[in-house]
């Protein structure tokens, strides 16, 4: 047999390096083989491994001809101060052929606070838009046409308010909810493993997640109802692998909810997306886009018995690594950027976002965001990345490696299965020990340079203190309070407040759904803080696990 | 014996990127610190409460919203208020440079911004605990 040969001279060439090596030393903390050949991948088979783009099990692509037809979304996550700030960043990026909105929120409007209450001293606007109500909502996209647009909102735990917001907008704009599109990030798991930004504890939050769900699939059908993420799963320091196993153990939670609320999985499976980073490993995290692809196809069809091929399709957003930017030197964050972007368009994603070089520092500032921008539209327009599907297929590395983290995937899929599901390992701290000491082993791995970051532990310079980064007035917080006073004193409180009543009893009962209720508070210019009392009333908030 | 330093490490404010917090604990832990780590949203006087009664030598505060300049000197003021002079004051997270004079003549000891070994923050706080 041609392999047998062939594992003959592998055997010598091994075994000639072997003796090189005393002379000729390898570096060290490589994670990968040294050389890849085709006895790396003799079990795969093409057709049920790869199969064609748009075929399950999608390894190669969720679209038949994916940017040979349309790019990916070019999307930049923006927000800060106030609505009317942001809203002009929104009409800049648009003006420079941005194709879609993506919102950063404060974390006051994260947390479900508002901007006058004690604990969002200090915070108001800095990470994002703050918005309190109904009426920062419509300055937030005044002018913007919703029936055009496709946005992305970065919002969690009050998901179903922001969501609530932006229909009620629309409609006041003339456009149906039918005709919406865009994306609520609203996965709550992950914000207890990895993010923070969490209020109620997982039932109730769960339950939420499930009534929007069911309310899109029948009044808003082209929302992306969720955006399971492992974007910030990685950020805190997790590897490849675990940023998709943990992610899909979410995902098949969410899942698992929904059938045991009553859903049909195909009715929403489809519009569940994923959302991954771009990492500093171009080409692990090439293999990592294609075996998530493949994992997810397989637990849709064969774990849920989903018919729809669309409810098998891991569809994703992708942002490149904030973690990975550097204080020192930030130009160099702008080739760091590049190649994590040659690793989101050669992994297939859907969409992404692109840091800025300045983002260690602070926001962006628009000069910093165009060059982000440009930087996908270079990759798109001029370097040839996204004229052939899935160009790396077939490769020995390529091939092995996407097998080797879809296995490492499912062991992890398994284990936390055994425990009970993500929620319990949520629960038990198990994954956010898992990722702690990534994080951990990742950091001591950069004190003993065994891993360099160029311009951090290795080739830095003097440096003078950055100039022109972006600062966030502090009068947002006062004209925020100032808004909010007027808000409440003008709209018609006795009838807001049968509205928050409402969702209250609503609240209450475990088979009703909320988002009407939400939405009529919400249009009634009951606040972001109002809608979330009543919630945090009836069902408590979250306590966190602290391990270290 | 002598005695081994106490630090509390605190998330104050709704920021939740607790990375560098739990690394920064667990290297000092590793360093023969006895480290406290409080968790997420903790206001200023959640932490200057906790610190006092963990009799801790060091309070490292870890923030990377942007709300630094609200909160550490709120915690500073109360550490005033509670008459905590022995407790050393650090902190860290994405903090521009044109903020740190401002902090460090409110009383921050000092401020460790990305991209610090774990092993300088180990030195400061051997040199300097009180």
């Amino acid at each position: 047999m041609a392999n047998e040969t062939l594992k003959t001279k592998k055997q010598a060439y091994d075994a000639q390096v072997d003796k090189s090596l005393a002379k000729r030393p390898e570096r060290k903390n490589l994670a990968h083989d040294r050389l890849y050949t085709p006895l790396d991948i003799e079990e795969l088979d093409y057709e049920t491994d790869l199969g064609f783009p748009g075929e399950y099990p999608f390894t190669r692509g969720v679209q038949p001809t994916m940017y040979r037809g349309r790019f990916w979304t070019m999307r930049q996550y923006a927000g800060f101060a106030s609505a009317e700030e942001s809203n002009q960043r929104y009409k800049y990026l648009l003006e420079q052929g941005q194709t879609g909105l993506s919102c950063a929120f404060d974390l006051p409007t994260q947390i479900g606070y508002d901007s006058d209450e004690p604990i969002s001293e200090g915070e108001v606007g800095k990470v994002g838009v703050a918005i309190d109500s109904l009426a920062d909502m419509e300055i937030l996209f005044d002018g913007i046409d919703l029936g055009k647009v496709s946005t992305s909102m970065t919002i969690n735990a009050p998901a179903s308010v922001l969501l609530a917001m932006y229909i009620a907008v629309a409609e006041k704009q003339g456009v149906s909810p039918d005709k919406l599109n865009g994306t609520i990030q609203n996965d709550i798991l992950k914000e207890y493993a990895a993010r923070g930004t969490y209020i109620f504890p997982p039932k109730p939050s769960m339950r939420l997640i499930t009534n929007i769900f069911e309310y899109c699939s029948q009044n808003v059908p082209q929302w992306n109802t969720i955006s399971i993420s492992g974007y910030h799963i990685r950020e805190a320091g997790s590897t490849a692998s675990q940023e998709i196993a943990f992610t899909i153990a979410d995902g098949i939670a969410y899942v698992d909810a929904a059938i045991k609320a009553g859903l049909n999985v195909d009715d929403f499976a489809g519009r569940l997306s994923f959302f991954w980073n771009a990492h500093n490993n171009v080409l692990e995290e090439v293999c990592k886009f294609r075996a998530s692809r493949r994992v997810w196809a397989k637990v849709m069809k064969e774990r849920f018995g989903a018919q729809n091929p669309k409810s098998w399709m891991l569809r994703v957003h992708t942002q490149t690594a904030g973690s990975m930017l550097t204080a020192q030197q930030p130009e160099n964050n702008i080739v760091r950027v590049t190649l994590q972007t040659v690793a989101a368009v050669l992994g297939g994603t859907q969409s992404l976002h692109t840091n800025s070089k300045d983002e260690a520092l602070a926001l962006p500032t628009e000069d910093a965001v165009r060059v982000a921008l440009r930087t996908q539209q270079i990759v798109a327009y001029e370097s040839g990345l996204a004229d052939v599907v899935d160009p790396l297929a077939g490769s020995y590395y390529i091939e092995a490696l996407t097998n080797q983290i879809e296995q490492e995937c499912w062991e992890y899929i398994h284990k936390i299965d055994e425990l009970g599901g993500a929620v319990v390992a949520i629960e038990k701290g198990y994954i956010q020990r898992e990722i702690q000491d990534s994080a951990y082993k990742w950091q001591m791995e950069v004190e003993t340079k065994q891993r360099i970051i160029v311009g951090v532990n290795q080739f830095q310079v003097e440096e003078q203190p950055p100039e022109g980064l972006l600062r966030i007035d502090a009068s947002v917080g006062e004209l925020q309070k100032a808004k909010l006073a007027n808000l409440r004193a003008t709209r018609d409180n006795a009838a807001l407040a049968q509205k928050l009543s409402a969702l209250e009893e609503a609240a209450k009962d475990e088979q009703i759904n909320l988002m009407p209720f939400i939405l009529e508070a919400v249009k009634a210019y009951g606040t972001l803080g109002e809608i979330c009392g009543v919630l945090r009333k009836v069902f408590g908030e979250y306590e966190a696990h602290i391990s270290l | 014996m002598e005695k081994r330093i106490r630090v509390l490490v605190a998330k104050p404010g709704l920021d939740g990127h607790d990375r560098g917090a739990k690394v920064v604990a667990r290297a000092l832990r590793d360093a023969g610190f006895e480290v406290i780590y409080t968790g997420l949203r903790q206001t200023p006087e959640l932490i200057t409460e906790a610190a006092l009664q963990e009799d801790v030598n060091v309070i490292a505060l870890s923030l990377l919203s942007g709300a630094h300049n609200t909160i550490f000197p709120k915690v500073l003021e109360l550490m005033k208020a509670k008459k905590m002079d022995d407790v050393l004051l650090i902190g860290g997270g994405v903090i521009p440079d044109a903020d740190i004079p401002g902090l460090k003549a409110a009383g921050v000891a000092e401020v460790f911004t990305p991209g610090t070994p774990t092993s300088d923050i180990i030195e400061f706080i051997k040199a300097n605990v009180k």
